[in-house]
């Protein structure tokens, strides 16, 4: 296929994968190297690219494939143990969250890019995915390979989690609540 | 209340990527459940909380150029992948173009010998000097063309000099002499040599097929010769190389 129109129609794309990649790799170095690396490969790879497909999903999952390989990603899926058995999902689902919790969640945006950052990189980028680009969930399975009960789930821990981190932090700010709890519903 | 709603449930209400029938009864059960209402309100607030992690990381213009000159380089071969084939094909139609030319300029201008050896032997008369001898012959295109050529002596040989006649060529004059081998006729053909003449008759040396006659063609002293007739190749390339001895 044309490069020409290869260009045309992935380069629109490249703020938000930048994006994408800054928030996988936390570092902007390392963020050119991974986006640069991911549309060199696309381009190689377009001719087989089907006309048709979802290509903003093709290239973020080339560029994650690509991050996951890559010595970052391997770095950081030793340190991030995945599960996506969402059996026990009710039970780390917190309603100790208070108004006045909420509050302060509102007033320390900070804290939730902070509580992003460090999450392990698969739910990390399940987040990344849904919330900063308003992927479909068949586009998220699209890009990381899973089926979507598994997006679901993932998705659903990695929410619980940052609510988790979120009010724990907010907690330590009060000074009023302890660690948060997850009691079962 | 009881509540059997869990956090993939919820997450999906909030995605509005549950399936429509079920959507209605989720609606309707967070209205009524309280717990699930404030986990939504959670979700709703991380969601709101996640909007500046949009185009938080923005990438310099610098790098942006370096991605789109990365890109160039390909797109320039593709450009000569797609251009490439055609030229070589152009090139190759405008070979077979010009070989045919060439080709049919020659085979245009054997044609034209043929017809004049034709056209010779046809006639009442065929040769304007009739004579055996050279001598006589030789002579008798003083003055009509403007150049000179030797006749070999073909006493001995199994040839016969018949006679000469005038010819033209492209508006040139030339001369041509009419040999009898046995029961055959063969024409020689001489004229001043130019570079047309160059170029449409200019052959690897030996004897070639026209129009069902042998001829052979050479060039020499600024002179072009045709030996052309229906006797057997030998016979042609023997009386052209009696011709070649006495004009080099």
């Amino acid at each position: 296929m044309n490069p020409e129109f290869f260009e045309s129609v992935a380069m629109p794309l490249f703020d938000q994968l930048y994006n994408f990649s800054h928030w996988l790799t936390g570092d902007r170095t390392d963020a050119e190297d991974l986006v640069q690396e991911t549309y060199a490969k696309a381009l190689k790879g377009f001719r087989s690219f089907e006309e048709g497909t979802n290509l903003r999903a093709w290239m973020y999952r080339i560029l994650r494939n690509t991050f996951l390989t890559s010595r970052a990603g391997l770095k950081a899926q030793t340190m991030a143990p995945l599960d996506d058995d969402d059996t026990d999902l009710e039970i780390v689902t917190s309603h100790n969250t208070t108004p006045e919790v909420l509050l302060l969640q509102k007033e320390s945006e900070q804290k939730v890019m902070d509580a992003l950052a460090s999450m392990p990189v698969h739910y990390r980028e399940i987040v990344l995915l849904s919330e900063i680009e308003e992927m479909s969930y068949k586009e998220i399975a699209q890009v990381l390979a899973i089926p979507m009960g598994t997006v679901m789930s993932r998705l659903a821990r990695a929410r619980t989690m940052l609510r988790q981190a979120l009010t724990a932090r907010s907690t330590e700010k009060a000074g009023k609540w302890t660690v948060i709890k997850t009691p079962s519903r | 209340m009881d509540c059997d709603q869990n956090a993939v449930t919820l997450g999906a209400y909030l995605d509005g990527e549950l399936p429509a029938e079920k959507t209605g009864s989720v609606r309707e059960h967070i209205g009524n459940c309280p717990r699930c209402a404030a986990d939504l309100a959670d979700l709703v607030m991380v969601r709101r909380a996640l909007r500046p992690a949009r185009g938080l990381f923005t990438p310099s213009a610098e790098f942006r150029r370096r991605v789109e000159r990365q890109m160039e380089r390909p797109r320039r071969r593709w450009w000569a992948m797609q251009f490439i084939p055609g030229a070589v094909l152009a090139a190759a139609v405008l070979l077979v173009v010009v070989a045919w030319t060439l080709y049919s300029h020659r085979t245009d201008g054997f044609s034209e010998i043929a017809d004049m050896h034709v056209n010779a032997l046809a006639s009442a008369n065929p040769v304007d000097v009739v004579s055996t001898d050279r001598h006589t012959v030789k002579p008798w295109f003083q003055g009509k063309i403007p150049f000179s050529f030797n006749v070999p002596e073909l006493a001995g040989t199994e040839f016969n000099l018949v006679g000469g006649r005038l010819v033209y060529f492209h508006q040139r004059p030339g001369a041509q002499l009419i040999v009898a081998m046995r029961q055959h006729k063969i024409s020689v053909l001489i004229f001043q040599d130019s570079p047309e003449m160059d170029k449409a008759f200019a052959l690897p040396a030996g004897v070639r097929h026209s129009n069902a006659f042998s001829v052979e063609s050479w060039q020499s002293e600024g002179l072009r010769f045709f030996v052309i007739g229906d006797a057997e190749p030998a016979g042609i390339d023997k009386l052209a190389q009696l011709m070649k001895v006495v004009n080099q």
